[in-house]
C-alpha cells in the first residue's frame, strides 16, 4: 500500500512475523489475525507468553479478540478517528520519542507558505479542485519550503516544473502504485540547495511538527469515543499501553490487514499508523514496525513482479500517455529521483527492457522503450469490470481469481462477464467465475448469455515449481513433487504456450504493432527433460523451465560469460545493474535471489538454531534484509538505542555496520557522514538518515505529494455511513473518492432510514476468500457448512430474528439470505448519542461448490479510492429482516464427498494404510 | 531439492488368503513397552482454528461428516465420533449489554482421553481394545466386531460406531506415526502449541508448572483435569488445562469408572439369582402334590 | 479368556493385557519409503513450509515442515487441508468448453483450446490495437482484453503474464487481487 511507501519508502511490511516475539505491545487493528492468519498468530501468542500485551481494536469480537489482553469494539470505518486520537494523545502528553523523531523524520522541515490544512479549510486540504474532485499537491503547496514547486501561484512555469501537481505524470490514481513506491516527485522535496529548511526547535508554525499538532488537536478522547462508539477510558487505556511500551528500551508493533485497506480511506489509515509508529520511535527496530498481513500466498510477489496495470516490475510506473513519458529520458526524468536510492532508476528500466526485448533493445533505439503500452486511464479491476458491463471488453482471461464471487458488488462483475465475447478461466475447480452462465441464480437463462467460456484445468501447487513471496517479503521456492493429472497444467505452462502460439500466428509480420511480441525473449524450454524428485521423467510437454525465469528476474551481466555455465554471468545483486544495456533484470528488486549458478536463494532451507533472524531460510527483498530501515535501530551516532533492542550498530573498529540483520543501509557509510550540498543519489543520504528510499533520507510524518487524498490523514466517514462526519461536518466522506454510481452500482445516500444497519465483511479460519479453495473441500466444508450473519441479541429482538433461523440482508446492490448467528460478541454501539447496529458477514460463500450460500459481496459496492482504486467492502449500510429470500437460491453444484480418495496408498502394506478409509462392508441400503 | 526420510524397511505383514483369514488368531509377539505418551491440551492458548481436526482427518483419511450448521458458536463438529477424532469446542461467555460480567470465548480441542484404566478396554469382549506399547488405548480395527459395548462404557462419550463399516473407531493417538517417531498429526499441526504431545510424565510436569505460572499472572481459576487419579477414576493420558468447571467444556465433573461398582453388582446379581432359585424351588415344592 | 472383577486385584480395575493383532504389530507410518519434497502452503501469505510426500507418483500426505522458521511444522486447517486441494474428486482434469448461448459444458482437447484462445486473443488485439489516440498521444495499447489474477500464482508466472500481455501484446488491463 502506498500508505507505507509514502511514509517510509517501501510499501511492504517492515518487520517479520517471527519478530513479533521481540515486541512488548502489539496493536492488532484492521486485522483478524488469529482467524485469517492462524500460523502467523503463533508469534503474537509467543510474545504474549513472554509478557507482551496484545490489543485488538475491531468492530467484532473474534477469535483474535479472545486472545488479546484488551479488546476495544469500534464502529467500522472509524479507524482514523481512533488513530488520530492516539497521535493526539502522544503529542499532547509529550510521549513521543524526541531523539528519534528529530533525527529520523521530517518533523522539523518547513512546509510551503501556501499550504492550508483541514483545520483552515473546514475538512479539506489546500489544492482541492471541486470540478475534478481531486487534489493538486503543487497548487496546494504540500511541498517543502524552497522546493522547485514552491513558487507563487500565478507563475506559469509552476506546473510545468512540478510535473503535473508534483505527483509525477500519472493522473489516474496510480502514483504511489499498488504497493510500494509512493516515492515523491523530486520537485516536492528537494530544495535548490539540497537540504530543505528546518527548525530543530520544532517551534516554527510551518514546521511539520506544529502542523501535526494543530491537525490532530481535535481528535480528543471524547471525540474518539463519540465517533468510534467506544468509551474514552478504553481509548486512553490503549494509548497508555502503546506509550508505556515504546521508547529506547521497549517497542510496540501494529498489525493490519484488509480491515484497513478495504476502505475508501484505507491508505490514510495506514498513514495514520505510520505517523503514530514514527512518533513512538518504533520503525526499523526489533519488535516494532507495521506488519501488513496479506491474504494470498504470493500477493506480495504479484505486486513486486506485478500483474498490475499501473506498474512494471520493481515498482517502476507503467508509462502514461503523456508527452512527458514519450521518451525514455523523459520518463526517467519525471519518475526518477536525483537523491536516494531511486537515483538508479535508469538502470532498473534499461535492465528490464533488456530482459523483455533482448537483442532488439539497444541504446540507439531507447532500448525499445516505445514498445511499452501507455496507460491513458484507470485499467484497474473495478474500472475494467465497469467497462466490461457496458460491453466495452471483448475477451478476458482469469487465472486463479474469482471476480464473480469475490469481487466487490459481485453482481456487477457477473453482469460484466455476460457482456464478454469470450472468457478464459484457469482454475482447479468450476468456480463462480467459470460457471456464471450456468449456476448464478440471479442470471438470465444460458441461451441469453453469449459468452464463450474456456475452462482450463490448472496444476495444483505440489504439481509445479516456483517462488512465492510471503507477507514479510520472503521469497520461498516450492519444488515440484509430482506431475499434474491428465490435462491439468501450470499457469506458467498456459501463458508460455499461449505466447508461443501467438508468436507463431504473428510470425513474419512486419507490422510495427507486432514487433514487441515477435522480439520478446520467449525461450524458457527445459534444456534437458524435467525430472521429478523420485527420479522419474515428467510426462508434461512444453513446461517452461521456471529456474530460467527466476534467473532472468534476478538479472545477468550480458557481456560476461560465466565459464561454469557458458551463459552470461548472474548478477550478485541489484548494485551490479548498469544503465548501458550490458545487464538485464526482470525485476531489480529481486536482484540477488539467484546470484550464482545452482544457487537459488529462494530455495535456501538452512536453519541456524537459536537465532532470531534466519538469513539462510529463503531470500527477503531487498538484498535479504529482514527488518527494513534497520539503521533506525541505532541512534544517530550508530549505537543501539538500548541493549534490549539492539539489531545493527556501527562498529568503529571494522568501520562498518554490523549486527543480527543485513543493514538496510550502505554498509560502510559512517554515522557521521554528511553529504556535499550538490550530492546526488546515495551520496546525498547522510550517515544518520535511515530511510534510503526517500529523497531526503528520513521518514515522512507529513507526505509532500505522493498521496492523492492529502498529506495527512483526516477522518472521513465511509461513503455509506449511519452518521455525519463529526470531525469535519462539511465533508462527509473522502472528497476524492470516485463513487462510480450507476444502475448496477447504486449507493445509499446516507444516513438513511432505509438502510440503517452498518455491515462489514470478515473472514473465517475454516474458509478461504470467496471459496474456490475451500468450498469444494469436504474437510473444510463440514467445519463451516453454511453462510451466516453475526448480529447482536438487541438487533435480533428488534427485528424478530431467531438465533439459528433465517434472515435476509438487503443493500442497495442486492439481497442475500443467511442463517442468523445471534451472539453477544456483536454489540450495539452508542455513536453520536444514538444506537448503531453492526452486523458481520463472512464473505466466503457463493453459488459454486459443495457448500453454497449467500454471497456477502453481492451486497458490497464498487467505489474507488484515489490512490489505488480500492473499494469499501469493510463498511456499507443495509437492512436486516427475518425470513428467507423469495425466488431461486443457489444449489450445490458438486456433490459432497466423504473421502478425497478411496484408493489404497500405493506401495504401502495394509497395516500402514490410513485407518479412516474404512468403507461399508455391505452395499448401502 | 529432495530429501528422503524414514528410510526404514517396512515390516512385512502377513499376506495371502490363509494369513488374511487366520491372521487375527495367530499368536504374535507383543512389542516391547515404550515410554508412555499422551496429550496435554492447554485450552488457554487454543485459538479455535480447528487445524487439529483437519490434520487428523487428513492423516487418517477420515471421511467428512457432511454439512450441518449447528448454530452452537463456531462448533459444527458437535461431538467426537467414529469419524471425528478431534473436536474443537467453543464456549461464549458474555454478559448481556450494559451489565458487568465475564467477557470471554473459551476454546478447547477435545479428543479421546486414553485413560490409564479405560472402561472401554475393560468392556470389549473381543480383545479389540488394547493398551499399546505407548500405553495408549487403541482399537484394533481388524479385531473389532462392532458390538458397541465400548460405547456404553466410555464416560466421556468419545467412541461411536460408524455406520459406514459398522465398527467402533476413535483417536489412535497416531499409533502409526508414533511407531516411526513422528508426532501425532493434530499436535504437530497446532499453531499455538495448545495441543502438546510427549512422554506423559514430562507433560504432567510441564502442565503443573504452567498452572502455577498462570496463577501467578492472575488466572486463579486454572487447573488440570485428568492429570492425577481421583477416587473414582484413573488419570488420563490426554489431560487438559481448564479455567472453568469441567461441565462448561462438556466434560464430566467427576468421571466414574463403572467397574468400581461391578464387584457389588456381581455379588448382588449372584445372591439375587440364588435367592430367585431358592424361591422357585420353594414354590415348586409347595405346588408339588 | 475373561476375568471376573469379583476376583480382581487391588488398584484400578484393568483388564489383563489383550493380544496384539498381526496388523497392530506390523503398523507403521505410510511415510516409510516415500519421496519428500519441500514446498510452501498455497493458501495465505504467511508462507508456511510444507513437506509433500509422494509414492509411485501419487500424493500421499502433506504436512508442515518442522524446519521452517515461519511455521515450525505447524499448519492451520486450510494448510492441513492442502492435500484435498490436489486430490479431490471435484477437481477439473479436462478442458471444459461452453459455446455461446449453450447450456452445457463440452469436454475438449487441450491443444484445440489453446489454439482457439490464441486465435481469439489475436483477433481481439488486431481489432483494438491503438498506436496513438485522437489527441495524438502515443498509446500502443490494447484495451478490449485483459487478464486477472496473480496473487495466488508463483512470482515467475506473474512475470510471464506481465511480459506476454503488457510488454508483448500491449494489453493494459493486467490486474490481480493486490488491489482488491
Amino acid at each position: 500500500m502506498p500508505g507505507l511507501g509514502a511514509s517510509f519508502g517501501r510499501g511492504a511490511a517492515t518487520n517479520t512475523q517471527q519478530d513479533f516475539i521481540n515486541s512488548d505491545c502489539i496493536l492488532i487493528m484492521g486485522s483478524n489475525m488469529a482467524e485469517a492468519h492462524p500460523v502467523g498468530f503463533r508469534w503474537p501468542m509467543k510474545a504474549k507468553e513472554r509478557g507482551a500485551t496484545l490489543i485488538h481494536v475491531d468492530p467484532r469480537y473474534s477469535r483474535t479478540s479472545a486472545h488479546c489482553d484488551l479488546f476495544v469494539g469500534i464502529r467500522t470505518g472509524s479507524d482514523i478517528a481512533f488513530l488520530g486520537g492516539l497521535i493526539n494523545y502522544v503529542l499532547t502528553h509529550e510521549r513521543w520519542f524526541k531523539e528519534y523523531v528529530l533525527a529520523y523524520t521530517n518533523a522539523s522541515v518547513l512546509i510551503e507558505q501556501g499550504y492550508k490544512d483541514t483545520e483552515d479549510l473546514d475538512g479539506l486540504f489546500s489544492g482541492f479542485n471541486r470540478e475534478s474532485r481531486s487534489y493538486d499537491a503543487s497548487e496546494g503547496h504540500w511541498g517543502y519550503e524552497g522546493s522547485p514547486g514552491d513558487r507563487p501561484d500565478d507563475a506559469e512555469e509552476t506546473r510545468e516544473a512540478a510535473g503535473r501537481g508534483g505527483q509525477g505524470i500519472h493522473g489516474y490514481g496510480l502514483m504511489g502504485g499498488a504497493i510500494s513506491h509512493g516515492q515523491p516527485r523530486s520537485e516536492m522535496t528537494a530544495a535548490p540547495a539540497g537540504e530543505p529548511p528546518r527548525d530543530p526547535t520544532l517551534k516554527h508554525p510551518r514546521c511539520v511538527m506544529q502542523i501535526l499538532r494543530r491537525h490532530f488537536a481535535r481528535y480528543t478522547p471524547e471525540t474518539v469515543a463519540r465517533v468510534c462508539g467506544c468509551s474514552a477510558e478504553e481509548f486512553t487505556r490503549v494509548a497508555e499501553l502503546l506509550c508505556e511500551n515504546s521508547g529506547r528500551d521497549r517497542t510496540s508493533m501494529i498489525v493490519y490487514a484488509v480491515g484497513w485497506t478495504q476502505h475508501t480511506t484505507g491508505v490514510q489509515m495506514i498513514r495514520a499508523a505510520s505517523i503514530l509508529q514514527l512518533l513512538l520511535g518504533n520503525i526499523g527496530r526489533p519488535g516494532g514496525g507495521i506488519m501488513a498481513m496479506r491474504g494470498h500466498s504470493s500477493i506480495q510477489g504479484s505486486s513486486d513482479v506485478p500483474t498490475l496495470y499501473d506498474l512494471l516490475p520493481g515498482y517502476l510506473p507503467q508509462p502514461a500517455a503523456d508527452p512527458g513519458h514519450d521518451t525514455l529520458d523523459g520518463y526517467i526524468e519525471h519518475e526518477g529521483l536525483p537523491t536516494g536510492y531511486w537515483v538508479h532508476f535508469r538502470k532498473f528500466v534499461v535492465s528490464l527492457l533488456k530482459a523483455y526485448y533482448g537483442e532488439a533493445a539497444q541504446p540507439e533505439n531507447d532500448f525499445r522503450y516505445d514498445w511499452l503500452p501507455r496507460i491513458d486511464g484507470d485499467y484497474s479491476q473495478l474500472l475494467t469490470f465497469e467497462r466490461m458491463s457496458r460491453g466495452e471488453m471483448t475477451g478476458y482471461l482469469v487465472l486463479g481469481q474469482n471476480p464473480a464471487g469475490g469481487g466487490p458488488n459481485a453482481g456487477l462483475h457477473r453482469a460484466g462477464l455476460r457482456q464478454l465475447d469470450w472468457l478464459v478461466v484457469v482454475d482447479w475447480f468450476p468456480t463462480e467465475t467459470a460457471t456464471f452462465w450456468k449456476n448464478d441464480p440471479d442470471a438470465p437463462t444460458p441461451d441469453q448469455i453469449k459468452t464463450e467460456v474456456f475452462l482450463i484445468p490448472a496444476a495444483s501447487s505440489p504439481e509445479k515449481e516456483g517462488t512465492l513471496t510471503n507477507t514479510q517479503r520472503l521469497l520461498q521456492w516450492h519444488s515440484k513433487a509430482l506431475d499434474p493429472p491428465d490435462d491439468c497444467r501450470s499457469d506458467a505452462w498456459f501463458v508460455y504456450n499461449l505466447g508461443k502460439r501467438l508468436r507463431a500466428l504473428y510470425s513474419g509480420s512486419t507490422d510495427p504493432k507486432d514487433q514487441p511480441l515477435l522480439n520478446l525473449t520467449w525461450d524458457y524450454d527445459h534444456k534437458s527433460p524435467q525430472r521429478l524428485p523420485d527420479g522419474t521423467l515428467s510426462r508434461i510437454e512444453g513446461e517452461p523451465d521456471i529456474d530460467r525465469i527466476l534467473r532472468e528476474i534476478n538479472g545477468r551481466k550480458l557481456d560476461e560469460i560465466d565459464p561454469r555455465t557458458g551463459r552470461p554471468r548472474l548478477l550478485s545483486g541489484f548494485s551490479e545493474l548498469k544503465d548501458d544495456g550490458s545487464t538485464d533484470s526482470g525485476c531489480w528488486l529481486y536482484g540477488g535471489v539467484y546470484p550464482e549458478p545452482e544457487r537459488n536463494r529462494a530455495a535456501d532451507r538452512k536453519v541456524n538454531p537459536g537465532q532470531g533472524i534466519q538469513p539462510d531460510w529463503g531470500f527477503a527483498w531487498p538484498d535479504n534484509r529482514r527488518i527494513m530501515y534497520n539503521r533506525a535501530s541505532a541512534d544517530p551516532e550508530g549505537r543501539p538505542w538500548s541493549d534490549r533492542k539492539k539489531l545493527i550498530w556501527w562498529d568503529e573498529a571494522q568501520q562498518r555496520w554490523v549486527g543480527h540483520d543485513e543493514p538496510d543501509f550502505e554498509p560502510e557509510k559512517p554515522p557521521g557522514y554528511r553529504p556535499a550540498p550538490d550530492a546526488e543519489g546515495m551520496e546525498a543520504i547522510a550517515g544518520d538518515e535511515p530511510f534510503i528510499m526517500k529523497p531526503d533520507g528520513v521518514a515522512w510524518l507529513f507526505a509532500p505529494g505522493a498521496i492523492k487524498d492529502g498529506p495527512l490523514p483526516a477522518h472521513y466517514e465511509p461513503v455509506e455511513s449511519p452518521v455525519g462526519n463529526r470531525l469535519y461536518p462539511d465533508v462527509a466522506h473522502s472528497p476524492t473518492v470516485r463513487l462510480l454510481r450507476g444502475p448496477l452500482n447504486p449507493l445509499a445516500d446516507t444516513p438513511t432510514p432505509e438502510f440503517p444497519v452498518v455491515a462489514f465483511t470478515f473472514r473465517l479460519t475454516e474458509h478461504y476468500l470467496s471459496g474456490p479453495m475451500s468450498r469444494f473441500n469436504g474437510w473444510l466444508n463440514e467445519l463451516q457448512p453454511e453462510m451466516f450473519v453475526e448480529l447482536s441479541p438487541e438487533l435480533a429482538e428488534e427485528r424478530g430474528i431467531e438465533h439459528g433461523g433465517w434472515l435476509t440482508v438487503r443493500s442497495p446492490r442486492g439481497r442475500i439470505e443467511a442463517r442468523a448467528m445471534v451472539t453477544r460478541r456483536i454489540r450495539p454501539l452508542l455513536v453520536e448519542g444514538r444506537t448503531v447496529h453492526q452486523i458481520g458477514l463472512p464473505f466466503h460463500w457463493g453459488y459454486a461448490g459443495a457448500s453454497v450460500g449467500g454471497n456477502a459481496n453481492d451486497l458490497t459496492s464498487v467505489l474507488a479510492d484515489p490512490n489505488v482504486s480500492m473499494h469499501e467492502a469493510k463498511t456499507f449500510t443495509c437492512q436486516v429482516e427475518p425470513g428467507r429470500l423469495a425466488g431461486p437460491v443457489a444449489r450445490p453444484t458438486v456433490p459432497p464427498t466423504a473421502w478425497p480418495d478411496t484408493r489404497p496408498i500405493p506401495e504401502t502394506p495394509t497395516a500402514s494404510q490410513p485407518e479412516g478409509k474404512f468403507v461399508r462392508s455391505e452395499p448401502p441400503q | 531439492m529432495t530429501t528422503r526420510e524414514l528410510e526404514v524397511p517396512a515390516t512385512a505383514p502377513p499376506s495371502g488368503p490363509v494369513a488374511t483369514i487366520l491372521g487375527p488368531f495367530l499368536p504374535v509377539d507383543r512389542p516391547e513397552p515404550r515410554t508412555p505418551t499422551g496429550f496435554y491440551t492447554d485450552t488457554t492458548i487454543c485459538i479455535g482454528c480447528k487445524a487439529c481436526e483437519v490434520a487428523c482427518k487428513q492423516w487418517n483419511q477420515l471421511p467428512s461428516d457432511g454439512m450441518h450448521w449447528s448454530g452452537d458458536s463456531y462448533d459444527n463438529t458437535e461431538s467426537l465420533s467414529a469419524t471425528s477424532w478431534r473436536h474443537v469446542k467453543f464456549i461464549e461467555q458474555f454478559a448481556s449489554a450494559g451489565t458487568q460480567g465475564p467477557s470471554r470465548w473459551l476454546m478447547m480441542s477435545d479428543v479421546c482421553k486414553h485413560c490409564t484404566a479405560a472402561p472401554c478396554q475393560h468392556a470389549c469382549p473381543t480383545g479389540a481394545i488394547i493398551y499399546n506399547e505407548f500405553s495408549n488405548v487403541y482399537i484394533q480395527p481388524d479385531i473389532c466386531n462392532g458390538c458397541a459395548y465400548c460405547i456404553a462404557a466410555c464416560p466421556f462419550g468419545v467412541i461411536t460406531r460408524s455406520n459406514l463399516d459398522g465398527h467402533a473407531h476413535k483417536c489412535t493417538l497416531c499409533y502409526d506415526r508414533q511407531r516411526d517417531g513422528l508426532v501425532p498429526a493434530c499436535a504437530k499441526a497446532c499453531p499455538t502449541a495448545s495441543i502438546q504431545f510427549g512422554p506423559i510424565d514430562e507433560l504432567r510436569d510441564r502442565a503443573r508448572r504452567r498452572v502455577e505460572e498462570l496463577k501467578s499472572r492472575g488466572t486463579s481459576s486454572a487447573y488440570l483435569y485428568g492429570d492425577a487419579p481421583t477416587e473414582n477414576y484413573s488419570n488420563l493420558h490426554s489431560f487438559y488445562l481448564l479455567v472453568d468447571r469441567p461441565s462448561t467444556y462438556g466434560l464430566p465433573e467427576s468421571p466414574f469408572n463403572p467397574w468400581l461398582r461391578m464387584r457389588g453388582d456381581y455379588l448382588r446379581s449372584l445372591f439375587g439369582g440364588l435367592a430367585g432359585i431358592v424361591v422357585l424351588l420353594i414354590v415348586w415344592t409347595l405346588r408339588m402334590p | 479368556m475373561f476375568e471376573l472383577p469379583i476376583l480382581g486385584r487391588a488398584g484400578w480395575p484393568r483388564r489383563r493385557p489383550q493380544p496384539f493383532s498381526p496388523q497392530s504389530v506390523a503398523k507403521a507410518s505410510r511415510l516409510r519409503g516415500a519421496t519428500v519434497t519441500p514446498s510452501v502452503c498455497p493458501y495465505c501469505a504467511v508462507g508456511c513450509g510444507q513437506l509433500i510426500y509422494t509414492k509411485a507418483g501419487r500424493l500421499i500426505d502433506i504436512e508442515g515442515d518442522p524446519r521452517s522458521p515461519i511455521n515450525e511444522g505447524t499448519l492451520c486447517p486450510k494448510g492441513a487441508n492442502a492435500f484435498e486441494l490436489a486430490v479431490n474428486p471435484n477437481r477439473l482434469t479436462k478442458v471444459h468448453y461452453r459455446a455461446p448461448h449453450s447450456d452445457r459444458w463440452e469436454i475438449k482437447d487441450l491443444d484445440w483450446a489453446m489454439d482457439q484462445i490464441a486465435l481469439r486473443v489475436k483477433a481481439a488485439r488486431d481489432a483494438d490495437f491503438t498506436a496513438t489516440d485522437s489527441e495524438g498521444r502515443r498509446l500502443n495499447s490494447v484495451r478490449n482484453i485483459g487478464t486477472l489474477g496473480g496473487a495466488t500464482l508463483d512470482v515467475e508466472e506473474n512475470y510471464l503474464i506481465k511480459k506476454l500481455f503488457t510488454a508483448g501484446l500491449g494489453v493494459v488491463s493486467v490486474e490481480n487481487q493486490a488491489r482488491i
